[in-house]
């Protein structure tokens, strides 16, 4: 266990950290603003992945995919929302859990009848590709700093915009309370369907950055969700800066686990025991952790709603 | 019976609560009125239990239960009305107050025997309602009653769990005059038997039946003494007597 | 009135369902005894899920975990050549209650939204943590290496005994469920989903109930997984995939949920879908997903209520 593996394995950690958060932000805000539980969210990072791979191919250019397949998701997520989603906003969570689910299975075999069930693999482009220098003797791959730089960018962008504008201000309104803005006479519906259009952007940079280093299959959104929801749930609902927070704890402790666990489990217990104890450990890291942040705080670290 | 004292509640910068000293006799009516805002619902819920104080100490019969949660202190005889009609509303009126006098009778770890059958549960229950002028509506799913009888079937629910305080969070709001003044005069039955805390804005109620009135402005208790010392007292006049009340 | 017709509809079900096995072995057709029995399985699960959701207003979105775990505690010990059912059947209900009872301890502490995720997060961690299980086959599961043995006539691999075996199982669940609901119990869960503040205002700690009934609906499921197990012969980790807890959450409302009778009608109803729509494309899915949604959208009351005519006491 070197250092350089400890520094690789915590950049890494960062950066699936920044992806958890390109979707938990979305998704907090949804939940936080309109109150709605919106299991579909994982379909349109799939939306993402699948877009840019297709916009890539056409177009001979990565970056032109992912710079493609941003506003085509945008629009996928606001025709949902106008289309599907604007009915549930009244309904109470297990219709929205329960008709979300329904969009999840129509999205995912909708993906599989055009381009197949089997996984696609989008490959990084040139300039991208290959390791860096990031100290003597420490190699990182470019792609996934790449991954890092844009997701803090975005994260700027997304903080200034949250904290400066106007409409950061209404949605930060509306995610502490909802009936006040209304009331306060600002176009709510016009504001939902912005929150949820960002959302899915949001949501399709992370699935078109996905592409090179994750499978591209149908159903990827779900395996990411769940980890989202745990992010969301330490972080606090409808909080911007829950979800930075939760998406870096929960980012590191997953792939630290994932790379650590055993071997560390190794120097405790024997190799074999260590073998097998390791790797469902590391799977469960995360799962105990957000039940360990549960017992303490059951509304998560920054919750937006003011207590009533 | 109950003791209040310098609770205090924060939430941000609001003081909501601002070392509030409260003392309630056995078998006295006590009103707590005050402008919008002073922070009367505050106060309520952190006598019923709903909210933690931040500072100070609420006794209940002699007992410290500042840190006792909603359903410690209401098996302790403190029952309570909400301010916003509060009842199960699919179930029938019987049913709404059967389950206030289950919670009080014997444990409800019981998973063969139906509760409709037991007696020991609907007798109480339909004393409760007929104590309350509901007798016969017992059958009525709660969501279906008027209005002014879902505010009594409130009424009905708390009584039904034999309480020793009463906490009434604006028990006429939202009544038309008869109704209310059928209300009041049945609260006025209740006098002397049970401690009664009610937080009302309708003066005809509080003065009818107070036996000593506390006015809250801004999160403090500015006035406590009997409605006409009240009524005299200079500074409540100014903070809230004076303006518009309703 | 609207009671006759209940019962009608019920005694009318049961009858149907007895009739199963002698119709199929005399039109030669064992797939549909095979069918049914599938399908009274899931039953089972989905009234167990109709307890916490329907009376009980817990929207947990993790209850196929129970059924993998039920189907585990048959696999792993017929692997070590623990075969004896009554043991397996012990432990596929003691082992998904306990599981149920700290899952249930952590996530109950929290509501609404925050509940729905936890429930299908820990969910998740069960799914991840059967994965990692490669002594008992890991992400590809593993066969049955025997049926469950009871001893005496019960012998589970007879098809028809194992049938009714099921139905019996479905059969009492439904009684003691009925009597569960109209008790002191059932009805301080009923009053939690109601209007919790209300019932905590009038001095019940709902939490402890709503605990209850979920290690109790936990435990049944996972003696449907126990069942499920030695109805497919084959179990893998894809049983507490959070979609089946899905699956099982439709078959609630479809049939109609608060009843305990529509979740039977569901999960037929359900399965029957499925069947129908696979026979007719590879790509079903994208049929039964708008399906789901409509009938979330328009159609709540779930078959059972328009079958019977009534609203649910």
């Amino acid at each position: 266990m070197s250092w350089a593996l400890v520094l690789e394995q915590t950049l890494n950690g960062l950066q699936y950290g920044v992806m958890l958060f390109l979707m938990a932000a979305g998704l907090t805000l949804v939940f936080g603003i309109m109150n709605l539980v919106n299991l579909a969210h994982g379909s349109l990072y799939m939306v993402g992945a699948y877009l840019a791979a297709a916009f890539a191919e056409w177009s001979g250019s990565f970056v032109l995919g992912v710079a493609l397949a941003l506003p085509a998701t945008l629009l996928v997520g606001i025709a949902v929302e106008v289309i599907a989603l604007r009915t549930l906003y009244e309904r109470d969570h297990l219709d929205q859990v329960l008709a979300t689910f329904g969009l999840i299975l129509f999205f995912n075999e909708l993906i599989a009848i055009v381009w197949g069930r089997a996984a696609i693999y989008t490959s990084v482009p040139p300039i991208l590709g290959g390791h860096f220098r990031l100290l003597p003797g420490v190699p990182y791959p470019t792609y996934r700093a790449g991954i890092i730089l844009v997701g803090v960018a975005v994260s700027v962008l997304l903080w200034c915009l949250v904290t400066r504008t106007r409409l950061g201000m209404r949605i930060r309104a509306g995610a502490s309370n909802r009936t006040m803005v209304s009331a306060l006479g600002v176009n709510v519906r016009l504001l939902y369907t912005l929150v949820f259009g960002l959302g899915a952007a949001l949501a399709g940079l992370a699935g078109a950055m996905a592409g090179p280093i994750y499978a591209v299959q149908p159903g990827m959104g779900e395996a990411i969700l769940i980890q989202v929801f745990v992010v969301i749930v330490i972080g606090g609902i409808g909080s911007i800066r829950g979800a930075m927070v939760g998406a870096i704890v929960v980012g590191m402790a997953d792939t630290l686990g994932r790379a650590f666990l055993k071997p560390m489990l190794a120097t405790v217990i024997s190799p074999p025991a260590a073998d097998k104890a390791g790797p469902a450990l590391a799977s469960m890291l995360i799962y105990l952790l957000m039940a360990a942040v549960l017992f303490f705080r059951p509304e998560g670290l920054f919750p937006a709603r003011s207590r009533s | 019976m109950l003791e209040v004292r310098a609770l205090s509640k924060r939430f941000g910068g609001l003081l909501a609560s601002d070392r509030i000293d409260l003392d309630v006799a056995s078998g006295e009516t006590h009103a707590i009125i005050g402008p919008n805002g002073a922070g009367k619902t505050t106060l309520i819920g952190q006598l019923a239990g709903d909210l933690r104080p931040d500072d100070g100490a609420i006794r209940f019969m002699s007992r410290d239960v500042t840190r006792l949660d909603a359903p410690s202190r209401s098996r302790l005889g403190l029952a309570r009305s909400f301010q916003i009609t509060s009842i199960f509303p699919e179930l029938s009126a019987l049913d709404n107050a059967a389950l206030a006098v289950q919670a009080h009778r014997g444990s409800s770890f019981r998973f063969w025997r139906p509760a409709r059958d037991e007696r020991a549960l609907r007798e109480p229950a339909q004393k409760a309602l007929e104590s309350v002028g509901l007798g016969e509506r017992g059958g009525i799913a709660a969501a279906n009653l008027a209005h002014g009888e879902q505010r009594q079937l409130e009424i009905a629910m708390a009584l039904a769990t034999q309480p020793r305080l009463l906490l009434l969070d604006e028990p006429v709001a939202g009544m038309g005059l008869e109704e209310s003044q059928r209300m009041v005069r049945f609260l006025a039955t209740l006098k002397g038997r049970i401690t009664i805390v009610l937080v009302e804005h309708d003066m005809d109620a509080v003065f009818t039946l107070a036996d000593r009135i506390s006015v809250m402005v801004y999160g403090r208790i500015i006035a406590t003494g009997t409605p006409a010392e009240v009524r005299a007292n200079e500074q409540v006049r100014r903070a809230y007597l004076g303006e518009d009340a309703c | 009135m609207a009671d006759r017709r209940r019962v009608i509809t019920l005694t009318v079900g049961g009858v149907l369902l007895a009739l199963v096995p002698p119709i199929a072995a005399l039109t030669d057709q064992p797939f549909y005894l095979d069918l049914f029995r599938r399908m009274m399985i899931f039953a089972i699960a989905a009234v167990s899920l109709d307890l916490i959701l329907g009376y009980g207003g817990m929207v947990s979105f993790g209850h196929a975990a129970y059924l993998g775990i039920g189907a585990y505690a048959v696999g792993i010990p017929a692997f070590h050549g623990i075969t004896n059912g009554f043991v397996q059947l012990g432990l596929a209900v003691v082992a998904s209650a306990l599981v149920a009872l700290v899952i249930g301890a952590i996530s109950l502490r929290t509501s609404g939204v925050y509940f729905i995720m936890i429930t299908l997060a820990f969910a998740q961690m069960l799914y991840y943590l059967g994965i990692s299980l490669e002594t008992y086959g890991g992400d590809n599961g593993m066969r049955l290496a025997s049926r469950s043995r009871f001893g005496g006539p019960i012998d589970l691999a007879q098809p028809a005994i194992f049938y009714y075996v099921v139905l019996a199982i479905l059969v009492g669940l439904l009684v003691l469920g009925r009597r569960l609901v109209a008790s002191r119990f059932g009805m301080v869960i009923r009053a939690a989903k109601a209007n919790e503040p209300r019932a905590r205002a009038i001095g019940f700690s709902t939490v402890r109930y709503k605990l209850t009934a979920f290690v109790i609906a936990g435990g049944t499921a996972g003696l449907a997984g126990a069942l499920l197990a030695n109805q497919t012969e084959y179990l893998t980790p894809d049983f507490m995939h959070w979609t089946r807890s899905g699956e099982i959450m439709f078959m609630v409302i479809l049939g109609g949920m608060g009843s305990l009778f529509g979740p039977v009608i569901g999960a037929v109803a359900f399965l029957l879908l499925e069947d129908v729509l696979s026979a007719l494309t590879a790509h079903w899915q994208i049929i039964l997903g708008p399906i789901l949604i409509l009938v979330v959208l328009f159609a709540k009351r779930g078959l059972f209520g328009l079958l019977s005519g009534s609203r649910i006491d």
